[in-house]
């Protein structure tokens, strides 16, 4: 089936099966592997992406679902050579450790402070609940959204 | 890797469009509304459809209203669209207690309400909230619609009366006054099924009790509900005495199954604390001690 997808402002047209997941559409298609493909049973929240403004978890949504539909992912949150002040919080604030689970706990914490701009620790806290860091560094994952919101762009 | 088995897909620009996409490709045929329940089923093949008609453009399906003294939840509200309803907070609390509890942020972000009920998990918490309101589902077919009771809506795990070529399009709950409200669950975890969940809904006339509502879910209750302890409450004072009471009458007609998530008996004590804490709060908000 033929679908277009806008991906961080570019627009991707392709061929694809209507059960293609939207992670491997973003990974295998478009070679936008900033987006992790964890678990697949939709638990760890590795693969997080906005869909149409929305955070979601993109190894539970088709491909096909996505077309003509604005999706951001990881790649997208930098602008211009400027870090997104929630990419910066987490290179501030040690927020990685392996990495894994940091595009999804970035698209999630920015999302966040799109709609709340100076979270506590506990909105935080619940906000990230469905995302694991097999790391186990929430402290740091938390003060980095905590950075973000103090260091607004 | 988890990837569904080969499948057609349609997208259905209108309800009137999905009831002849569904028409048109038979009892394979199954509705894709946010796909968090389907979409996992369908990479286990556990579900195995041969069409998917995508319902997601039918923003007429995506409300919450009040209308003609009812609550009208559109079946393609998502979970979060529910939770930060005000409108459903201030009319019925346990939508709310129950959707804060429901996976977590981001699959209530996608999924859907119409989607968890014809889903039909016999851990669904939603199922339960329902039955306690005594809500009503409008069904659309193609020989028009009809209403359907929250108690006639299952018929067993992972089946309801939604036959193939139908499509559940809301969820109404009349607005009584002197209600209040509750849900009370257990998990093991953020975003794990309920080991036991209770939801209960009672209207009071003074101190009596005139009507009670009490939904179950993940203890193997009949119809998601518990009607010989709502027959108990009815005409009862609202006290403690009461509440323990109902909570044990409903243990004991509940049919608990033994899992990973634990022992029967257990459940079956979840069942009746649960239900006492859920009526228990349920009061207080009907008094408006507690908004």
């Amino acid at each position: 089936m033929q679908i277009t997808v806008h991906v961080n402002g570019a627009s991707y047209a392709r061929e694809v099966e209507p059960r293609l997941l939207l992670i491997h559409f973003l990974r295998d298609e478009l070679r936008l592997t900033g987006s992790h493909w964890g678990c697949d049973t939709s638990n760890c929240g590795a693969c997080v992406v906005w869909l149409d403004e929305i955070p979601v978890k993109s190894c539970t949504v088709l491909a096909v679902m996505a077309d003509g539909r604005r999706v951001l992912t990881v790649e997208g949150l930098e602008r211009r050579g400027v870090l997104d002040p929630i990419q910066q919080g987490f290179t501030e604030c040690h927020g990685l450790q392996c990495g894994f689970c940091t595009p999804g706990m970035m698209l999630t914490g920015r999302w966040l402070l799109d709609h709340h701009p100076d979270p506590s620790p506990e909105v935080i806290r619940e906000a990230l609940s469905g995302q694991l860091c097999r790391c186990t560094g929430y402290e740091n994952i938390v003060r980095s959204v905590r950075w973000a919101a103090e260091h607004p762009a | 890797m988890q990837v569904p088995a080969y499948v057609e897909y349609e997208k259905a620009t209108s309800i009137e469009h999905a009831l002849a996409l569904l028409a048109r490709f038979g009892p394979e045929a199954r509705i894709l509304a946010g796909g968090h329940s389907l979409i996992p089923m369908m990479k286990l093949r556990l579900a195995q459809p041969e069409t998917l008609v995508d319902i997601n453009g039918l923003g007429e399906l995506c409300y919450l209203r009040v209308t003609d003294g009812e609550l009208r939840i559109g079946a393609l509200t998502r979970h979060a669209q529910l939770l930060d309803s005000p409108v459903a907070g201030q009319h019925f609390a346990i939508l709310h207690d129950a959707e804060k509890v429901i996976a977590d942020p981001i699959v209530r972000n996608w999924g859907t309400v119409g989607g968890s009920l014809c889903q039909a998990d016999p851990s669904e918490d939603l199922s339960a909230a329902f039955a306690a309101l005594k809500a009503t589902m409008l069904i659309q077919g193609p020989g028009g619609s009809r209403t359907v009771p929250a108690r006639e809506f299952h018929t067993g795990p992972y089946e309801t009366v939604v036959a193939p070529g139908e499509l559940l399009t809301e969820i109404r709950i009349a607005i009584r006054p002197g209600g209040g409200s509750a849900y009370a669950k257990v998990g093991r975890r953020v975003g794990d099924w309920p080991v036991g969940a209770a939801g209960a809904a009672i209207w009071l006339a003074g101190d009596i009790i005139t009507d009670a509502g009490i939904g179950l879910t993940a203890v193997g209750a009949r119809h998601f509900s518990a009607a010989e302890a709502e027959e108990f409450l009815r005409g009862a004072p609202a006290t403690e005495a009461s509440f323990a009471r109902a909570g044990e009458i409903a243990a004991a007609h509940c049919n608990p199954s033994p899992d990973q998530r634990g022992p029967a008996d257990y459940k079956r004590h979840l069942a009746s604390e649960l239900t006492t804490r859920a009526l228990r709060r349920a009061l207080r908000r009907a008094q408006r001690q507690d908004a």
